[in-house]
């Protein structure tokens, strides 16, 4: 079957195309050339895209999607869902939606706006079952997830050890492939255990009570480790101090430590706070602007934060704990987890009237706006935790429209208003830089070699706008979206249920690296080697799933 | 004959995974690692191949179509018991979304008590190897261990190595309430633990004395439930001397009314240690046969743990409400469709309306039900999901034996796709 976009107005910066009209050919899933004229190739399908915008389809590079702290979340909030039924459709499924939506509503609402790919951040390696489960009940999207390292007793034992960093490339090589994930995440490195050993905070350069290691030494040793395995996606990682007032120094001492090596800084704008002016709480946004325009290793997603309920759920159980008094409604979950990690969960209303919060929201814009290559900073509330993936749009519209930003400038807490520069920024994103922040940076991001561009060869994940003065409205409700060339969304409606892959990368590692693991395992764990490693079969054996290998760098496949 | 090893077991609950079972054609036999609650549930003998309804034998096919027949022309059905794996209760919830059921997990009044605590004031919990490897103070509030899970002491406590403990011989037990049945939880240099016995019905006053006793607060009184004040003062202390003080519960054998108030009470004072500066975890024990499994995947598929209703198209949690063997005598249900493939003794209530049983092999009925389909147990006839207690560890299930029993999602799924055909008609 072949089919024919004709005359949109395309965003395709993957291959350097800015709103330029020009048609697109789909067939068996994929784009593909346009066929000679008179090669009488007949057209099955023909859409109209006259005056219309066409991207390729929008790819969350963090989200919170599928694991334990997301079902947690979930379950903790039963008065959050009740407000946000979803009731079954002819060829949906019914659940709930909000704050934290049940998987086939995440789906669902995802394929709505416009999206077509969303990868989970922290899958705990024990866990990562459940993370790939809850994804397989996620329909449309293709998904993946990062593996979380850094905390786990097994790297901090072979860093007391001084094992070398072969021996730590094996370890990471091999976890990631025996979780499936396609990138490697690490969370406050090494502060999730030492909150185990009953530390309750951890700097970039202070040991562990018991490993004689600090997150600087595992920031290092783990970056060292991805690029060298040729890991497409920069170690993920989520810094030290989360929220913690004066945070920036800390952001600007990891991104000068990892020694220009490749690192995602992830939603930077919890990691961007000074403790300046009458709150002790200021902004650091200019200064991180600074770091990342200067130092083209870096990327980061921001996290912005959006006012309204949301709910907290991470990694970190170090300073989840830590703010558990501003869990609201007030009621809290933490995680030691397995010698593997931790979890904190803990919901939370941000309000403009609350200085801090006004000041959060006005930081993360702030950061947007001062980071120059929209290549390297993307667009995340770091879902749920600043605010719910479905505010996207809205965010779309305030990076889009600076009267829309300085009207809602206007109306939150006055103090906050006095200590950021955001009314005297003017930048407005264009819908290339929309496009390279949610498409093609994304997938370059990420690693996937044939997502997020328009040019042939690349699997047809298309959305078609119409363009709206109002970006709010033009991004909430695409006319179409192709998902692997079949028109899944219709009028901002799902028409069709398909399922996604699961992205992945297969680095090497030197299969001896199982001898000292299984002894480990055996010795300290509590369930066997063999039973730890997730199969592919657990992925195929519904006639659902699939899995999908992506190339590493330097072409070691 | 294979001996298989390696096998992890979806019955005990804490996620046993290194038995060693020989399959003789469709026979097992448990070599090594068995125990109390594993071992039968693993050797238990086929008995019925063949789906029944109204007690003949018939066809799957057959089976399937009356089961969906009656769920169709029901106003209101309740799928009940909903023990199986991740993937039976995919189906379970697929069926229900499709027939506007409610679906109400066999252990529900019990795991009930946690989520009350936990979907209103949280809590602060730890997992398997943690325990293993930090614990070093094991409080037992109102459960007897070694019978809820007889290997738990020889598998997590006094094991031979622990990686932050220079002698995990030397762990400190405590038993609040119950006593132990036996002398598991007594550590290999012969310290016995120490026994706090009381009734269940004092543990609610047991708690609040203890929580006074972390704050400092003043107490005129010299026993609590027959137990002198300074035996709790120990214990107080003993709790902010530990390095990884873990407090234990079993909901189900908190069978007493308003327990969640008690199970409320352990979770505060966990939480109350760690804001006084010293780390302790809350540690629930359950999952057993499929009840952590139930409770996962419907909290991804609906938002809500495993008692939630369908009839309005979307699902609706009340923990009270949607209590199935309420609903059962309260004649609120028309179709009962139960779901065990675990526990063959586990058979549907015989509620006197129309009952569809996709059960393990071998169940035995008080009342032969309109439609019986015997499934494979998952983890010996096919492979699956199964979580273990602390809600974190999914099992991969194997498959030991062709059976040619078909699993429960098979038939569920089944089910569904007739359902949909009827829908469209």
């Amino acid at each position: 079957m072949l089919i024919k976009l004709k005359g949109g107005k395309v965003f395709d910066p993957a291959a350097g195309v800015d709103g330029k009209t020009q048609d697109i050919y789909i067939q068996d899933g994929k784009i593909v050339k346009a066929p000679k004229q008179d090669a009488g190739v007949k057209i099955d399908k023909e859409y109209d895209l006259q005056g219309k915008v066409v991207m390729a389809g929008a790819i969350d590079m963090h989200t919170h999607i599928g694991g334990g702290k997301g079902n947690i979340a979930r379950i903790l909030l039963p008065e959050d869902h009740r407000a946000d039924p979803v009731v079954r459709g002819q060829i949906t499924r019914s659940g709930c939606g909000h704050v934290m939506p049940s998987t086939y509503v995440t789906g669902y609402r995802y394929a709505e706006m416009g999206y077509t790919a969303a990868f989970e951040p922290a899958v705990l390696p024990v866990n990562a079952r459940q993370a790939h489960m809850e994804m397989g009940d996620t329909p449309i999207l293709d998904k993946g997830g990062y593996v979380m390292l850094g905390s786990d007793d097994y790297l901090l034992r072979m860093m007391t050890a001084n094992k070398d960093q072969q021996a730590i490339n094996d370890y990471v090589a091999w976890t990631l492939q025996a979780a499936k994930g396609i990138g490697i995440k690490v969370v406050n490195a090494g502060g999730i255990n030492a909150f185990k050993f009953n530390q309750r905070q951890l700097d970039l350069d202070e040991k562990n009570v018991y490993y004689d290691v600090s997150p600087r030494q595992v920031l290092q040793s783990l970056a060292t480790a991805v690029n060298q395995l040729g890991i497409p996606h920069p170690l993920h990682v989520h810094g030290c101090n989360l929220g913690v007032p004066g945070n920036v120094e800390t952001t600007l001492d990891t991104i000068q430590g990892i020694g220009g090596l490749p690192m995602h800084l992830t939603h930077i704008q919890f990691h961007s706070y000074g403790a300046e002016g009458d709150f002790k709480f200021s902004s650091g946004a200019a200064q991180i602007a600074e770091a990342i325009n200067k130092n083209k290793n870096i990327t980061a997603d921001v996290g912005q934060i959006l006012f309204g309920q949301t709910v907290t759920a991470s990694g970190d159980s170090m300073h989840q704990h830590a703010n558990h008094q501003f869990a609201n409604p007030s009621k809290w979950v933490c995680m030691d987890i397995e010698c593997d990690a931790g979890c904190g969960v803990v919901p939370f209303k941000y309000r403009d009237q609350n200085f801090v919060n006004a000041l959060q929201w006005a930081i993360g814009l702030e950061i947007f706006l001062l980071v120059d290559d929209p290549w390297r900073v993307f667009l995340t509330t770091d879902h749920p935790n600043g605010a719910p993936f479905t505010s996207y749009p809205h965010l779309i519209r305030l990076l889009m429209d600076k009267s829309f930003r300085n009207d809602m400038l206007a109306t939150i807490h006055p103090e906050a208003q006095k200590m950021t520069t955001l009314a005297s920024i003017d930048r407005e994103y264009s819908l290339q830089e929309i496009a390279i922040m949610t498409r093609a940076g994304a997938a370059k991001l990420v690693g996937l070699h044939d997502r997020g561009g328009l040019s042939s060869g690349n699997w047809a994940d298309i959305t078609v706008y119409t363009e709206h003065e109002d970006r709010q409205r033009m991004f909430e409700k695409p006319d179409y979206v192709f998902k692997d060339g079949q028109l899944v969304v219709k009028d901002g409606e799902v028409v069709k249920v398909t399922w996604g892959t699961t992205h992945i990368v297969k680095p090497d590692y030197d299969a001896s690296v199982e001898k000292d693991l299984k002894k480990y395992f055996d010795r300290y764990l509590t369930m066997k080697l063999g039973n730890f490693k997730i199969s592919d079969d657990e992925f195929t054996e519904d006639g659902r799933g699939s899995l999908t290998e992506h190339p590493l760098k330097g072409g070691a496949a | 004959m294979a001996k298989i090893t390696e096998v992890p077991s979806p019955f005990c609950g804490v996620g046993t995974d290194d038995l060693v079972v020989e399959v003789d054609g469709t026979t097992l036999t448990v070599k090594e690692n068995g125990c109390a609650v594993n071992t039968p549930a693993f050797e238990q003998a086929i008995s019925d191949l063949k789906p029944r309804i109204n007690g003949e034998e018939v066809e799957l096919e057959q089976a399937v179509a009356k089961a969906a027949e009656l769920l169709a022309n029901s106003y209101q059905p309740l799928i009940g018991g909903c023990a199986s794996d991740v993937n039976g209760m995919r189906g379970v919830l697929a069926v229900a979304d499709h027939c506007g059921a409610v679906v109400d997990n066999i252990n529900f009044n019990a795991a009930r008590r946690n989520y009350l605590t936990m979907q209103d004031s949280g809590w602060m919990n730890t997992t398997l190897a943690e325990i293993k490897n930090r614990c070093d103070l094991l409080v037992l509030v109102g459960v007897d261990l070694e019978a809820f899970s007889p290997r738990f002491f020889e598998q997590y406590i006094w094991c031979d190595d622990a990686m932050y403990l220079d002698n995990a011989a030397a762990r400190q037990i405590v038993y609040l309430g119950k006593a132990p049945s036996g002398a598991a939880s007594t550590s290999p240099d012969g310290a016995a633990a120490k026994v706090l016995a009381c009734d269940d019905a004092d543990l609610p006053e047991l708690l609040a004395v203890l929580a006074a006793l972390l704050k400092k607060q003043p107490l005129q009184v010299e026993a609590v439930a027959g137990i002198a004040l300074p035996e709790l003062q120990t214990l107080a202390e003993q709790l902010m001397n530990a390095k990884y003080g873990v407090i234990s519960w079993a909901a189900s054998a908190l069978d007493f009314s308003q327990a969640e108030l008690t199970v409320q009470s352990i979770c505060n004072t966990v939480k109350e240690i760690n804001d006084l500066g010293v780390r302790c975890s809350g540690f629930p024990l359950g999952g057993k046969k499929g009840d952590v499994t139930a409770n996962q995947v419907s909290g991804w598929i609906t938002g809500y743990p495993a008692r939630v209703a369908f009839n309005r198209g979307y699902p609706e949690y009340d923990p009270f409400l949607y209590d199935g063997m309420a609903m059962l005598s309260n004649g609120e249900v028309d179709v009962l469709l139960w779901v065990e493939a675990f526990n063959s003794e586990a058979a549907p209530p015989s509620a006197g309306i129309p009952t569809i049983a996709v059960g393990r092999s071998g169940m035995q009925f008080e009342k032969e039900p309109d439609v019986f389909i015997p499934v494979g147990t998952p983890g010996i006839d096919h492979a699956g999901h199964a979580y273990r207690l602390d809600n974190v560890v999914a099992l991969r299930l194997k498959k030991l034996r062709d059976s040619g029993l078909p699993s429960t999602a098979e038939v569920l799924n089944a089910i569904e796709n007739l359902l949909q055909v009827k829908n469209a008609d």
